[in-house]
């Protein structure tokens, strides 16, 4: 009696799982589906490549580019992977390898809480801190609001996400390795170099595909210090590294600017924008995959 | 014995933290000779090992005290980096690099500095040969290690620790893992090394022990459960006419 309402229960809680899995799987379906409708008069009124390559946005006008967006929302990332991948990876082999427990004991959660700061937070003190300080450089028509201001909070943001799976993936190296090229006479540093972070290769990427993925969704930080204008990022002067001190505007940014007071083909418009942004994150995580299989050995 | 001394302990004493686990052992290694360590389990064979390339300094909390020395060097005089060249060690659980078949040789002379194209090649092949792995591997050199078998994984790992010349190989126990023919093909391995390296082997098979090495070293738990050395001597007399009764008992399967 008692064997046969285990396996009752046993049956039950598959069930409860496999519900829990579909209905998981039926919100995304359904939310992309939504956007998806929602954007196709776009797509259709349009044309996929004039939304895709135009480089005007004038909803009074019925113009409807993306392309600013699309270079503001990579320019802001890469800045950001530029920055944060470095600085992350650093914390993340301290903690891993070097680091007694004490120092440890302080870092790890220090950028946990990190993490847990709202983005709204991060976006004033990047209005009120590092706007003001960038505006100090002495360039023309320098407001700021800038891909640089942008960059810089991104890559703080990122910072927990990337620090604390790349930390998991070195950890979870077998220290057969370790001691393998230890034993042959390697240092430490050879060792980190030369066996450890190779060994935790797919980990890192992963970890930096996640930092991208919150790279290129945040949205209220991103709209508090990049200063919003629908320009073609570019250098302000002959310098080209000028272009960081450039007004832009990232996808997530027109989405939540626009929304409120749209109608009509410029909403259909905005619902494109998730589509490209959706699609971007894809693209971007299909390509670190195959980075990751195709090195793999 | 006359031969030739390689490495020797001086009353070594090992501690984890508290806990003692080499009680006071003294023994002269030979040079040239295949030197078998045996005792039942947790008898601090590994951890006698791995005091001659310091690899116990890696576990948090380590003492050592009393002298361990190389061709009369005190190994703690001596830049870790550079011992553990002159002294290499092949771990019991194959564990080659995740790097295709040359790179895992390449990585020791690497390490140390050789990057030149021909040299390398030139030591990635003979330290395959010296370890009876080459004719196996030499097609598919860029294949990864991890898709070897148990046995030649372990030949890899010999040939990876061959190719930064070292003097003596520590082995710990490395045929556990082994089926019986790629654990005898480890043992003529070491009877052909033995010409150029000093080897030290800790095992757990007696067998191995007696029909592979030159000399016995025999260790067991004393009575705080600290490794203590038993018995040393050649490996004939220490399986025949053991001086230490508990040896006998030992060997003779009477415990362990």
């Amino acid at each position: 009696m008692a064997y046969k309402s285990a396996r009752l229960m046993d049956r039950g809680v598959k069930g409860i799982l496999l519900a829990a899995a579909f209905l998981a799987v039926a919100i995304v379906f359904t939310i992309g589906l939504f956007i998806l409708r929602q954007a196709l008069p776009a797509f259709s009124q349009i044309g996929v490549f004039r939304l895709l390559s135009g480089t005007e946005w004038r909803p009074s006008q019925s113009i409807f580019g993306l392309l600013p967006m699309i270079l503001g929302s990579l320019l802001v990332t890469l800045g950001a992977i530029v920055m944060g991948v470095p600085l992350a990876l650093g914390c993340a082999i301290l903690m891993a390898e070097i680091a007694p427990r004490s120092i440890t004991a302080v870092i790890r959660p220090a950028v946990q809480l990190l993490g847990g700061i709202p983005s709204v937070v991060f976006g004033l003190f990047g209005m009120r801190v590092l706007v003001p300080l960038i505006r100090q450089i002495p360039v023309p028509s320098n407001t700021g609001f800038s891909i640089l201001a942008a960059s810089i909070v991104l890559a703080v943001m990122i910072l927990p996400t990337i620090t604390t799976v790349s930390e998991d993936a070195i950890r979870a190296v077998s220290g057969d390795y370790r001691d393998a090229s230890l034993a042959l006479g390697a240092t430490k540093w050879q060792t980190i170099v030369g066996v450890v972070l190779p060994a935790a290769r797919s980990g890192i990427v992963a970890s930096v595909v996640l930092g991208i993925g919150r790279a290129l969704g945040e949205t209220m930080a991103m709209i508090m210090v990049i200063g919003n204008s629908v320009i073609i990022p570019q250098p302000l002067n002959d310098n080209p590294l000028t272009i960081l001190l450039s007004q832009a505007r990232t996808l997530t940014g027109n989405i939540a600017v626009e929304i409120g007071y749209s109608s009509g083909l410029q909403t259909n418009a905005l619902y494109a924008t998730g589509v490209v942004l959706f699609l971007l994150t894809i693209l971007i995580n299909s390509l670190a995959h195959a980075l990751v299989k195709e090195r793999a050995i | 014995m006359s031969e030739e001394t390689k490495l020797q302990t001086d009353n070594l004493d090992l501690y984890y933290n508290k806990f003692k686990a080499l009680n006071h052992i003294s023994v002269h290694i030979p040079a040239n000779r295949i030197t078998a360590v045996i005792g039942p389990s947790g008898c601090g064979k590994s951890t006698f090992l791995r005091a001659f390339n310091r690899m116990n300094e890696l576990i948090p909390d380590v003492r050592v005290e009393g002298q361990v020395l190389l061709d009369g060097q005190d190994v703690f005089a001596l830049d870790e980096v550079e011992l553990r060249r002159r002294v290499g060690m092949v771990f019991q659980r194959p564990n080659p690099f995740p790097k295709s078949i040359y790179d895992n040789v390449a990585y020791g002379p690497r390490a140390h500095g050789i990057h030149n194209h021909q040299m390398l090649d030139a030591i990635v092949e003979r330290s395959l040969r010296s370890a009876a792995i080459w004719d196996e591997v030499k097609d598919e050199l860029g294949k990864s290690a991890l898709r070897l078998s148990g046995g030649q994984q372990q030949r890899l790992c010999i040939a990876r620790a061959l190719a930064v010349e070292p003097e003596v190989i520590l082995m710990d126990e490395p045929a556990s893992a082994l089926d019986p023919s790629a654990t005898l093909r480890i043992e003529e391995l070491m009877q052909q090394l033995k010409a150029e390296y000093t080897i030290l082997i800790v095992t757990h098979n007696m067998q191995q022990a007696a029909r592979a090495s030159d000399y016995t070293a025999f260790f067991m738990m004393d009575d705080n459960r600290a490794g203590t050395l038993v018995e040393f001597g050649p490996t004939r007399q220490i399986f025949t006419n053991p001086r230490d009764h508990r040896t006998e008992d030992y060997i003779s399967g009477r415990f362990g």
